[in-house]
């Protein structure tokens, strides 16, 4: 393997690495707030610093990659989408942060359960997961073939983002004592929605490397097919 | 402006260019890369007959340059050579001084008289980027002169008997980077005015200064493509594979 080789396997190890812990804080941020586990939010609270100091690291391999070797074309694409996927996934991990915040606060630890249900917030982080899990697939795998999967998956988070006002104004009007709690999910679904979002930004990055295609601010559905 | 057709070159038995298909628009900056040894050099000199000079060589093809055939018996190979400049990979003024340098192809021409060759070198220097640094020098050795200096002074020599085309043979490769910077601004100021053409080994040079790139190997033209699609996402694998330096 060449120079500039081990160093570009450097930088997909580190984003891989930064990857999986994010996938972890979602998955526990899950568990956190379904089971009102306060011990297992604290300890996301305590990895989201370990999340921060992969994207500064990243961030300064890739520049010191791109100062030191000239990349061009899939290398400089392989980059440039390091760099913007790490930037996400450190956001992604800000929101898993806000979940677990969210739990230690306890404002809505005696929260209705078949609200819960019925706002879908388990089906909504199973989705999270699933994307967040294919798109890293697709990175490593180097294959677009899911893509489109992973951005419809998008269009199913932002369903059930959208249900979800009805559903607690219903349940506020009834329940008006429950309003601050009532906003407080109202903030939480929103994260989730904006994971969703993140997960999508993404899969474009992920286009862009291995197909050099530009699908933002375009109709990305179209582009994939 | 330059437009090639199935160009096969060879050096003796040895087939250096094979089927060669190119157009060079007019006022763009084309570079050519690829490994030692790929024929990008010798495709360049096509241009302006300088592989006449080589012993033991055949071309096949044609080259038309300005909608002539460059090959045709009837072309003045002088004509071609001040229509078609040249500037080579090590500087070589001349053992004259800077204005005699520059005036040299005028004189040898009989293109004008005293004040109209003394008018073109100094515009040629000027649009070298040369003139204020040896206008007060004009009769100082061109030898004199740094690395750099020496070379601008060959684009301007080039320039004086009002070429349309420039070929560049690696033209900063033996200049340190300062003196690289300022051959690449001028190739960029030249393009204004002329076509130029310029082989390097260097890509990101090509990366900066070109228009047009065309990728050869073993002989072959792998790819010829807008400069930015071949530094982004070139089409053929080779190429991508020889300008990620995976092999070359």
């Amino acid at each position: 393997m060449k120079h500039n080789e081990q160093e570009i396997k450097v930088l997909k190890d580190e984003i891989n690495q930064m990857w999986r812990l994010v996938i972890s804080q979602l998955e526990k941020s899950r568990q956190a707030l379904l089971n009102n586990n306060v011990e297992l939010a604290f300890e996301i609270v305590s990895m989201e610093k370990r999340v921060n100091a992969f994207e500064l690291k990243i961030e300064s391999n890739c520049e010191n990659y791109i100062a030191l070797y000239s990349p061009v074309a899939i290398d400089l694409r392989l980059v440039l989408s390091i760099m913007k996927i790490s930037i996400t996934l450190e956001r992604i991990g800000d929101f898993a942060d806000g979940i677990a915040r969210h739990v230690i606060e306890r404002d809505c630890s005696n929260v209705d359960k078949k609200l819960v249900e019925e706002l879908e917030i388990e089906k909504m982080f199973d989705i999270l997961i699933n994307m967040i899990t294919d798109s890293f697939v697709a990175l490593n795998s180097e294959n677009t073939k899911t893509s489109g999967r992973i951005l419809a998956k998008d269009e199913e988070v932002n369903t059930i983002y959208h249900k979800s006002f009805q559903r607690l104004d219903e349940y506020l009007q009834k329940n008006p004592q429950e309003i601050l709690c009532g906003l407080k999910l109202m903030l939480l679904i929103r994260k989730m929605e904006r994971i969703g979002d993140h997960c999508s930004n993404i899969v474009e990055e992920i286009v862009f490397y291995i197909e050099a295609k530009v699908l933002k601010h375009k109709g990305k559905m179209e582009q994939i097919e | 402006m330059i437009e090639t057709k199935n160009i096969d070159f060879y050096y003796g038995n040895f087939q250096a260019l094979k089927n060669i298909n190119m157009k060079i628009g007019a006022n763009t900056v084309t570079a050519f890369i690829g490994p030692s040894g790929c024929g990008k050099s010798t495709f360049l000199r096509l241009f302006n007959r300088m592989n006449d000079l080589i012993d033991d060589t055949r071309m096949e093809g044609q080259c038309i340059v300005d909608g002539k055939d460059i090959y045709n018996k009837s072309i003045n190979i002088d004509e071609l050579r001040k229509k078609v400049g040249m500037v080579f990979q090590k500087p070589n003024p001349f053992p004259k001084s800077i204005f005699e340098n520059v005036a040299y192809g005028l004189k040898v021409n009989n293109m004008g008289d005293r004040r109209f060759i003394a008018q073109r070198v100094e515009e040629s220097l000027k649009s070298a980027v040369l003139w204020d640094e040896v206008k007060d020098k004009l009769n100082k050795s061109a030898l004199e002169l740094s690395g750099g200096q020496q070379q601008r002074l060959c684009i301007a020599r080039a320039l004086a008997v009002a070429p349309s085309i420039i070929l560049m043979d690696e033209p900063a490769s033996a200049l340190d980077p300062i003196s690289t910077s300022k051959i690449e601004e001028l190739i960029h100021q030249l393009k204004q005015q002329y076509t130029i053409v310029i082989v390097t080994h260097n890509m990101q040079q090509a990366a900066r200064v070109s228009d047009t790139t065309g990728f050869f190997m073993l002989g072959e033209l792998i790819e010829y493509n807008n400069t930015k699609k071949i530094f982004l996402n070139p089409d053929n694998e080779a190429t991508q594979n020889y300008i990620t330096g995976r092999f070359g």
